[in-house]
């Protein structure tokens, strides 16, 4: 992207955003468009915020400044009123562990009005090293180090998988056998009632596997979460934002703040997608999540740059 | 000065078959060898395979946004990710099938047969 372009493309950054909110409500989907005042959170409620895919490092037609892309993301998120309750980072911190894209996405997410963020890594965080730096940052607290979590926040039970440290063969996402058992002795103390959210950075649904869209033994850890009442699970790695319900769970993936990829099966490989800089506000941006008490459906709002 | 070499001949011949059998690995390298280069676009490496003969170098580049990386099946060779335009040379002085894979996609498998 030359200078002018960029300019441009941050003068466009700029225009007044919209949302499109989801609303899950007995196994059934509806969409409609939101203002950024209807955000307001129900009292013993609450929301949180999922940003994915910043990809800190990359360079291309598809986005020059990736930096610039999620500070306006974040701006976005400390305009929320009130304050989402924490952040989840679903994965691809860095453009292929590119010096340094560890430490700016650190900085820059310290200037975030939340409590805490939360991360589970994306290939691109792991691939060099196998996860020693990722690790060595986010492993502590996490089971054996390891990277995967639970935490409980307002009744409601959240899960941090990884599913990028075994990415090898096919392409595919793996939890693994260690990880499945730990979440089945994870989830059985909880009452089937407890509403529960997943997080995790390959779709743990089989959304593309000709191009290792999917987690191949996610089927099992499914499994076990079948018997609760209200399952979310959020992902990244796609660029875009898909859903799709299955009895009590509903999947939904996330935008990336850096550069959108193409729809499934609509262009010969996955990949960054350079588009009209005038549609790319459209397609990367942000999720808030909110949960209102005694309604168990969350509430996941996408919104864009646009 | 020729004269003198054969003089020595005797004496210094395991050391004599040694450089000959040094200048015979250098002329082949030097006539056999050849540049060669895959390209990587639309998540593919282009050709594979790819036959070079033993002393060639081989350059990937990168012609896709996305990063990508050229790592051997065995671990014996491997360029970290190389971004758009990006370049990763290997030279492959031992004949054989060496095949490799991009670390981020791994469906992405080709090979370097060298002869």
């Amino acid at each position: 992207m030359d200078r002018i372009a960029r300019r441009g493309f941050l003068e466009c950054m700029a225009w007044a955003g919209s949302a499109l909110v989801w609303t899950s409500a007995g196994g059934m989907l509806s969409s409609r468009m939101l203002s950024p005042a209807a955000a307001d959170e129900a009292p013993g409620g609450f929301s949180f915020v999922q940003i994915s895919d910043t990809h800190i490092g990359f360079k291309g037609q598809a986005n020059g400044d990736p930096v610039a892309t999620l500070q306006q993301v974040l701006d976005r998120v400390n305009a929320l009123r009130p304050a989402p309750a924490f952040v989840l980072h679903t994965g691809d911190q860095t453009h292929g562990q590119k010096p340094g894209a560890f430490d700016t996405l650190a900085e820059m997410l310290k200037g975030v009005r939340t409590a805490r963020v939360f991360y589970v890594p994306g290939e691109h965080d792991v691939f060099l090293d196998g996860g020693k730096e990722y690790l060595g940052r986010y492993g502590k607290g996490t089971v054996g180090g390891r990277g995967w979590q639970s935490f409980d926040y307002k009744g409601t039970h959240f899960v941090g998988l990884v599913n990028v440290l075994t990415y090898k063969g096919e392409g595919m996402g793996a939890l693994g056998a260690d990880q499945i058992e730990w979440l089945e002795k994870d989830l059985a103390p909880l009452a089937s009632s407890t509403p529960i959210v997943v997080f995790a950075h390959v779709p743990l649904w089989s959304v593309y596997p000709q191009w290792g869209w999917v987690t191949e033994d996610a089927g099992r850890a499914l499994a076990y979460l079948k018997r609760f009442g209200s399952v979310s699970v959020l992902n990244g790695h796609i660029h875009q934002v898909l859903t799709k319900v299955e009895g009590n769970v509903s999947f939904h993936t996330a935008l990336s703040t850096a550069f959108p990829q193409p729809a499934p099966g609509t262009a010969p490989a996955p990949g960054p997608m350079k588009i009209p800089e005038a549609d790319a506000r459209r397609l990367i941006g942000v999720t808030e999540v909110t949960f209102v008490e005694g309604r168990h459906p969350l509430t996941v709002v996408d919104s864009t740059l646009s | 000065m020729k004269k003198h070499e054969t003089t020595r001949r005797w004496p210094w011949r395991p050391a004599m078959l040694a450089g000959i059998t040094l200048a015979a690995v250098t002329a082949t390298h030097a006539l056999g060898s050849s540049s060669a280069t895959v390209g990587i676009k639309e998540f593919k490496f282009a050709p594979t395979p790819l036959t070079v003969r033993a002393g060639s170098t081989v350059t990937w580049v990168n012609h896709d946004e996305e990063t990508h990386t050229i790592t051997s099946a065995t671990g014996s060779f491997g360029s970290g990710g190389l971004g758009n335009e990006d370049t990763f040379a290997q030279t492959f002085t031992r004949p054989g099938t060496y095949e490799y894979f991009c670390a981020l996609h791994p469906k992405m498998k080709a090979a370097v047969i060298v002869k």
